[in-house]
């Protein structure tokens, strides 16, 4: 059991997750709900937290367990983890963000399956401290929800002309398409081509 | 990470887990039941606010799904719940009716429209505009692609057709309860199963 980088910062996990091993532009996780839920900056952004919500705290709870998991159940185990807190935000947004609940729907109980979060737990929670961990998690999760909210305002501004929810055309219809699927892969393969332009060498 | 793996441990610790984790969820559960009930009601006293006009009281018909609102003696009007199936899935409305039979105002309950086109059921006003102070027995309810009154939403016709449909299915409901036999309404149910070129 061989820490690894130990001098690496609690600050540089986080900016890493934000742009080296940013989920959405350069590892390309967790694609279902980047491409579904992204119709506006408002819901790209509710699902972003709501993914770094529960990526923080089972990055947390996997790296205090692992040390007594046994090998061959530490997937299931982690499931289970992942899948108690996604339950409980699921519970919490019902009660507390109803309207949002209702737009997020089905993908809020689908994070239990999103590679992401179970890709954080199985490369990096289960092998670093809590602590680190939970700055690895706020990272890539930050990097989740920024990724989606400028995924989500680019679909909003091109396919209903408006931004966060505020509307610069008039009440006209925007273009339709940047709203539906094809236009979830047009913006998401050209943010892809920007961001990989200015960030890597 | 590395511990070897035997049947106990497997079993110990996964059987602690799960228990660990359900025990949380129901304390979860108990603690969040209120808030959200309360969400839920607010949502649907919301609604019928919205489709009647000012009422003191408000009944509900469990059977029936409808609302009846008075204020003081006086019936003010009916708020029906209405269901039918959109092109993303179920769409629910509630459904404003007063005495006299005529469309007080709809409202969205759920939908699963497609956003940016049927899903501004929700949001486009000249949709819904036209739904309020609508008379049945002047108008036809359907939309006008099908002979009717109703301007459809643009490039979401089918969403259209079931939104029509379901207040079809409301005044129906309406004229049961109410005994109003005169509120006969149109052949959206027929319409709406014909094809041709249809966008959503």
């Amino acid at each position: 059991m061989k820490r690894e980088d130990k001098t690496m910062s609690k600050f540089r996990l986080i900016t890493d997750g934000l742009v080296k091993n940013n989920p959405t532009f350069v590892l390309l996780l967790g694609m279902c709900p980047t491409l579904a839920t992204t119709t506006s900056a408002i819901n790209g952004m509710s699902m972003g937290l709501a993914t770094l919500f529960v990526l923080v705290l089972s990055n947390m709870a996997i790296s205090a367990l692992a040390p007594v998991v046994p090998d061959k159940v530490h997937i299931p185990v982690y499931i289970v983890v992942i899948a108690t807190f996604v339950t409980l935000l699921q519970l919490l947004m019902q009660a507390f963000t109803p309207a949002m609940y209702e737009t997020l729907g089905l993908f809020i109980p689908l994070i239990v399956v999103n590679c992401i979060v179970l890709g954080r737990a199985e490369a990096f929670a289960n092998k670093h401290g809590v602590l680190e961990s939970a700055c690895d998690g706020l990272g890539v999760g930050l990097g989740f929800t920024c990724s989606l909210t400028v995924l989500g305002l680019v679909r909003e501004i091109l396919g209903s002309g408006s931004a966060f929810g505020w509307n610069f055309i008039g009440g006209h219809d925007g273009m339709l398409a940047f709203v539906m699927a094809p236009g979830a892969f047009l913006c998401l393969g050209y943010l892809m081509v920007l961001f990989n332009k200015l960030f890597k060498k | 990470m590395a511990v070897k793996s035997n049947l106990t441990n497997m079993v110990l610790v996964l059987g602690l887990t799960c228990l660990f984790c359900s025990a949380v969820l129901g304390g979860a559960y108990v603690l969040t039941k209120e808030p959200i009930a309360a969400a839920a009601a607010e949502k649907t006293n919301k609604a019928i606010a919205q489709v009647l006009p000012h009422f003191t009281d408000v009944e509900y018909n469990e059977e029936g799904r409808y609302y009846k609102a008075t204020d003081g003696e006086a019936v003010v009007g009916y708020a029906i719940e209405s269901t039918t199936v959109g092109f993303g899935g179920p769409l629910s409305l509630i459904v404003g009716v007063t005495p006299d039979g005529v469309v007080y105002n709809t409202s969205v309950l759920s939908h699963a429209e497609t956003p940016g086109l049927g899903a501004k059921c929700t949001s486009d006003n000249k949709f819904m505009d036209q739904w309020r102070g609508f008379n049945p027995s002047v108008k036809k309810l359907s939309v006008t692609k099908d002979g009717g009154d109703v301007d459809a939403i643009t490039a979401s016709t089918i969403t259209s057709r079931a939104y029509t449909l379901a207040v079809d299915n409301a005044l129906k409901a309406f004229s049961v309860i109410s005994g109003n036999s005169s509120v006969i309404s149109s052949e959206v149910e027929k319409s709406n199963e014909e094809g041709g070129q249809d966008n959503e």
